[in-house]
């Protein structure tokens, strides 16, 4: 009755089919089309009521057939769905629109026999059947959480596919184990995702037993007995093997105190030193010099204090008073032939024994003097051979240079307590086969290392260095005697070699230097050339015995000798400055350190000469017999750096120390603004006018 | 007079006698001091009774340096022990304590 075709034509049947359902129809369902229709059928068949709302339609128009044609469309569904096509890219029609329309829903819980839940089913409500007499725990146990998980799957089963892979797996396995006992025949279940287990054993490797016995810790017995008095006894014993310990450690540290001066003294008893003297030695020498203070006091007074007043009076002359007399036993025979100022301690000199006889050769010594103590020597040295020269290091104030008589040179160290040198010379390393006259302390070379000087009748300059406690030497110089060459047959050039007597190095021209000769020539020298001289002065008729540059002026020098003469010389000029003649053979001549025109000489007959330039050229301003008996003679002089003293060695192995008076060191005049360091400059500005002078009236002459 | 004198000198040998001195040794320098500290401790901590110094000296020397340890703490006694080598270490302490420890397992 749903889908009516029109049986007459269009017009009428619509009438006849709709009449049933017509009745039941009320005028507030009507569908627009359908208005129109129920006047008709009415108005024709019957004698009809109009209503007085229906239409007013005319003849034509009710006969006029309505099709109605009844679809399985859904009313309520669009006709015309437009969607956007991604592929073309724009809104289509759809042309199939879905036409179901769902009017009731209901969920249920019937699940198909085939599906693998319902064979599960139907499998489990079997062995519920079968299993209840042997029923194990575990069995029912997962078959009640089966059955739990049952109603909970059932439920959830459009979305529970999370769960049933979990309670799969665990009822697949429970089941392939109850499966192969009781139902063989069934094929295996296998869970969703057709797990498959496999299962293998390694092969365990057979067991073995080890065993093994180490040899024990050795073992061995021991066995004493305690007692009280044993072990008092081992106390005892042990606290006195401790004090003795103790005893001799005490007895190692009073080591022998030398104070090395103290040392010194005494020689002999050095030997047999006991710990007693060692530790009064420094109080001892304190105690002596108090003595010597004492006994000298006045001597001492003078030295610092007495001026001598007559000075004034006496105009241009001075005098010199002498203060201390130098002396030991030891030294008695020999002559003074080196006099040494220590540089560090100024009231500390080296004297120097020998003998300057050519016949009477013996032993030398080297003693040092302190001014505070004028009755035994600080140091005290022997030697074999007789000393000739000495010097003092400026560096190492403890460091003394000798020159032996014969031709060695050693090195004495006065820190050290021996009385043998520390370092000798020897005829394998290169000594003089003459005497060395002087000998002189040279700058460090290069290598730090500590090198002299030494000059000797054999002609020879000799440097010698200092190395890893060695001495070695290099010929600086050969002296030959110019015009002297000697043909020998073989044409060689012999040359006779002359002897060098003293020598002085220039204060700041290091290369520079002079060496006087026994032919009484002295020759100014360079260390750089060794075969040429850079000049020659003919100074004096017999053997040179001292040179001397002016300490202030650097062109100055001064030179003494046997033939009674003290020459000053300008080195650029061949011929002296000044002579002086004394009427004796001239031992020693020394520059002044405090002015540049004064200086001393000193002659055999025991006479001591001032001479200071400034005041008078031509004279000395003093004139003293300094050694009391006239047979002594004078061999040394030497000025102190500070102290207006000087001291003059004899050949008797005295050594008197004399003071200037104050005629004698007379400086120039200075204003009080002026600084000390002009002092140099005006000295040599002193001695310049006087050359000067000189110059002119021997350009005159 | 004398009597106090003796009493005297025989305090003073006490204190004097206080240290320990090692009477017998034969372990190593350094697990000997070791030792030698240990029995002063023990001693002193517990000084009116040998047994709880021993058994501190023991369970010490046990834990230290292996086990089966032997400590014997006493005045006046002789023995005669059985010990593994360089495990041995017989002193004096206390100026009238004895005391001898030894290894063997």
């Amino acid at each position: 009755m749903f889908s009516a075709s029109s049986k007459t034509p269009h017009k009428q049947p619509r009438k006849q089919s709709i009449s049933i359902g017509r009745g039941t129809r009320k005028k507030d369902e009507d569908s627009g089309t359908e208005v129109g229709e129920g006047t008709d059928e009415w108005a024709q068949s019957k004698a009809t009521v109009r209503p007085p709302d229906q239409l007013e339609l005319t003849d034509a128009e009710l006969k006029e057939e309505f099709t109605r044609i009844l679809t399985a469309n859904n009313p309520h569904a669009p006709q015309n769905i437009v969607r956007y096509n991604f592929k073309e890219g724009t809104y289509k029609l759809i042309g199939f629109v879905n036409q179901l329309a769902v009017h009731y829903t209901q969920v249920g819980n019937l699940i198909p026999k085939d599906s693998d839940e319902g064979r599960r089913q139907h499998y489990r409500d079997e062995l519920v059947a079968d299993s209840q007499e042997s029923a194990k725990v575990v069995i029912s146990e997962t078959e009640n959480l089966e059955e739990d998980e049952d109603p909970k799957e059932l439920e959830t089963e459009p979305g529970s596919q999370t769960v049933v892979p979990a309670a799969g797996a665990a009822e697949k396995v429970t089941e392939e184990e109850l499966m192969t006992p009781k139902q063989p025949k069934e094929r295996k279940l296998t869970n969703q995702f057709n797990f498959s287990e496999r299962a293998s054993q390694t092969f365990n490797n057979p067991l073995r037993d080890r065993e093994c016995q180490m040899e024990p810790p050795p073992r061995t017995n021991f066995s004493a007995t305690a007692n009280q008095w044993e072990i008092y006894d081992a106390y005892v014993e042990e606290l006195e093997k401790q004090e003795k310990t103790k005893e001799k450690e005490k007895a190692k540290t009073p080591v022998a105190k030398k104070t090395g001066k103290m040392a010194m003294r005494k020689l002999t008893s050095l030997e047999s030193q006991t710990d007693d003297i060692t530790k009064v030695s420094q109080a001892a020498k304190i105690v002596e010099r108090m003595v010597n203070q004492n006994t000298y006091d006045d001597v001492a007074q003078d030295f610092k204090y007495y001026e001598d007043a007559a000075d004034e009076y006496r105009d241009q002359e001075g005098t010199l008073l002498p203060l201390w007399k130098f002396q030991n036993d030891k030294a008695k025979r020999l002559s003074v032939t080196a006099l040494c100022w220590n540089p560090k301690y100024r009231d500390l000199f080296a004297v120097g024994y020998g003998s300057y006889d050519f016949m009477k050769q013996s032993r030398g010594m080297l003693l040092l003097y302190s001014m505070k103590n004028p009755s035994f020597p600080e140091y005290m040295f022997s030697s074999n051979s007789g000393i000739m020269c000495l010097d003092i290091h400026v560096d190492h104030p403890y460091l003394v240079a000798v020159g032996h008589y014969d031709g060695n040179v050693a090195i004495y160290n006065l820190k050290k307590p021996h009385s043998q040198p520390s370092f000798l010379s020897s005829a394998k390393s290169g000594k003089h086969t003459d005497p060395v006259w002087q000998v002189k302390w040279q700058k460090d070379d290069m290598d730090q290392n500590l090198n002299f000087f030494s000059v000797s009748s054999d002609g020879r300059i000799v440097s010698w260095t200092l190395v890893k406690s060695e001495l070695v030497h290099i010929d600086v110089i050969k002296l030959k005697v110019e015009g002297s060459t000697t043909e020998v047959p073989e044409g060689l050039q012999l040359h006779t070699v002359g002897c060098g007597t003293a020598f002085d190095f220039h204060k700041e021209i290091d290369y520079l230097f002079l060496v006087g000769t026994e032919e009484g020539k002295i020759y100014k020298c360079s260390k750089s050339y060794s075969s040429q001289f850079l000049d020659t002065y003919d100074a004096h008729n017999m053997a040179v015995d001292a040179v001397s540059w002016n300490p202030y002026h650097t062109k100055v020098f001064m030179s003494c000798s046997s033939d009674w003469t003290v020459k000053i010389w300008d080195h650029t000029i061949k011929t002296p400055m000044f002579i002086y003649d004394l009427n004796s053979a001239v031992g020693d001549v020394a520059w002044a350190p405090y002015s540049s025109t004064v200086f001393t000489a000193v002659t055999t007959d025991g006479k001591a000469h001032v001479f200071d330039l400034a005041i008078n050229k031509y004279e000395a301003i003093c004139n003293q017999p300094v050694v009391a008996k006239k047979k002594n003679k004078i061999t040394h002089v030497q000025f102190n750096p500070i102290h207006p003293i000087i001291i003059v060695g004899d050949d008797r192995g005295h050594i008197i120390c004399l003071k200037l008076s104050p005629n004698l060191r007379k400086m120039p005049k200075e204003k009080k603004g002026q600084e000390v360091q002009k002092g140099p400059a005006v000295e040599i500005a002193k001695l310049d006018k006087l050359l000067n002078l000189v110059r002119e009236v021997k350009t005159k002459t | 007079m004398g009597e106090t004198e003796g009493k005297k000198d025989e305090a003073d040998y006490k204190r004097l006698h206080n240290f320990p001195l090692v009477r017998h040794s034969d372990m190593p320098e350094e697990m000997r001091v070791e030792t030698v500290e240990l029995c002063v401790t023990a001693c002193e901590k517990f000084s009116n009774n040998n047994e709880s110094a021993a058994k501190m000296i023991k369970e010490t020397m046990d834990k230290k340096f292996g086990s089966s340890w032997h400590v014997v703490i006493g005045e006046a006694f002789g023995f005669e022990i059985t010990h593994e080598a360089k495990n041995l270490l017989y002193l004096y302490f206390g100026g009238t304590l004895a005391i001898c420890v030894w290894k063997c397992s």
